[in-house]
């Protein structure tokens, strides 16, 4: 398998995609900067991971959705090439349009940082059919901006066409319909708030994220 | 010539940091406020042209970049 990941400035959960990416799958994983023109070529999944990029300044993913690397990403995305937005990734996939919705300050208005127990609602996809029937999993959280919304008639449409790929056990920031993980129609776009990256070896309090990759692996 | 952009959460869009001040606007003493909403004011300059040359090139840029047109709205004002 073939994987990038895309670096941002202030992205800097990016080595922990890589490492993630190369323990669970093998992969063979690139560093993509932001200002690439170019994907290297025969990809099966970009990674866009946490962290801030461009200090979440105006809105958390807003000007790293106008890097020059996501033209590319969106034309691979268009192809049908797996892509993955976890946490500030998931946030810059909603600003860049790739996914619906928007990211909102945590209800609480408090800084989220803790592991959450999620339903994996839709095992079909590309990203869950690993899990074999698992219900539950268990990821981290650590961020600010984690509270999804979209008007009713998306979410509506996204719950109707199976497009809600994981929710809160316990919604901890207000998130729309409990949802913490969404696919494009397509569904080959994931965006997600808790990290698979923070939860892939047992060392790390659960394994838990490794399905994920895994699922990915398997169909290629 | 100026652009100033007003961005502010929609109507109906939960706003958190709204409701925080209100609470600390209303610890104070302050107490009839109600329904505070906290935005954003961004000021720049641009190249010399019409007023509506320069308002409809504002306008892409909120759209593309300023706001976030799922949840925000904005008003220019062009100086």
């Amino acid at each position: 398998m073939k994987a990038a990941v895309v670096v941002f400035p202030g992205s800097n959960c990016d080595r922990d995609c890589k490492v993630a990416l190369e323990r669970t799958t093998g992969a063979a994983v690139s560093m993509v900067w932001h200002m690439e023109t170019e994907l290297p070529a025969g990809l099966d999944l970009i990674v866009l991971p946490g962290g801030f990029a461009y200090g979440d300044y105006l809105r958390s993913g807003a000007m790293a959705a106008l890097s020059p690397v996501m033209t590319e990403v969106r034309a691979a995305a268009d192809r049908g090439v797996g892509v993955a937005g976890i946490c500030n990734g998931f946030q810059i996939l909603c600003e860049a349009g790739l996914l619906p919705g928007a990211m909102m300050r945590n209800v609480g208005l408090k800084y989220i940082c803790k592991p959450v127990e999620l339903e994996i609602v839709n095992q079909q996809t590309r990203f869950t059919a690993a899990y074999g029937g698992k219900r539950r999993a268990v990821m981290t959280l650590g961020n600010n901006d984690g509270n999804f919304f979209a008007d009713d008639a998306t979410l509506d449409q996204l719950e109707g066409e199976g497009q809600v790929v994981f929710r809160y056990v316990s919604n901890p920031n207000g998130s729309a319909r409990d949802i913490a993980g969404i696919i494009n129609s397509s569904g080959n776009v994931l965006g997600m708030m808790p990290h698979p990256d923070r939860a892939f070896e047992p060392e790390l309090g659960s394994a838990d994220g490794a399905m994920l990759f895994q699922s990915v692996l398997a169909s290629v | 010539m100026k652009a100033v952009v007003h961005v502010f959460l929609k109507p109906g869009v939960l706003d958190v940091q709204g409701k925080a001040v209100e609470g600390a606007l209303h610890g104070h003493g302050w107490t009839d406020v109600g329904n505070v909403r906290v935005g954003k004011v961004i000021e720049f300059e641009l190249r010399d042209e019409t007023a509506t040359a320069a308002r409809s090139r504002v306008e892409e840029m909120c759209v593309r970049l300023l706001a976030n047109p799922v949840i925000e709205g904005w008003r220019v004002e062009i100086v």
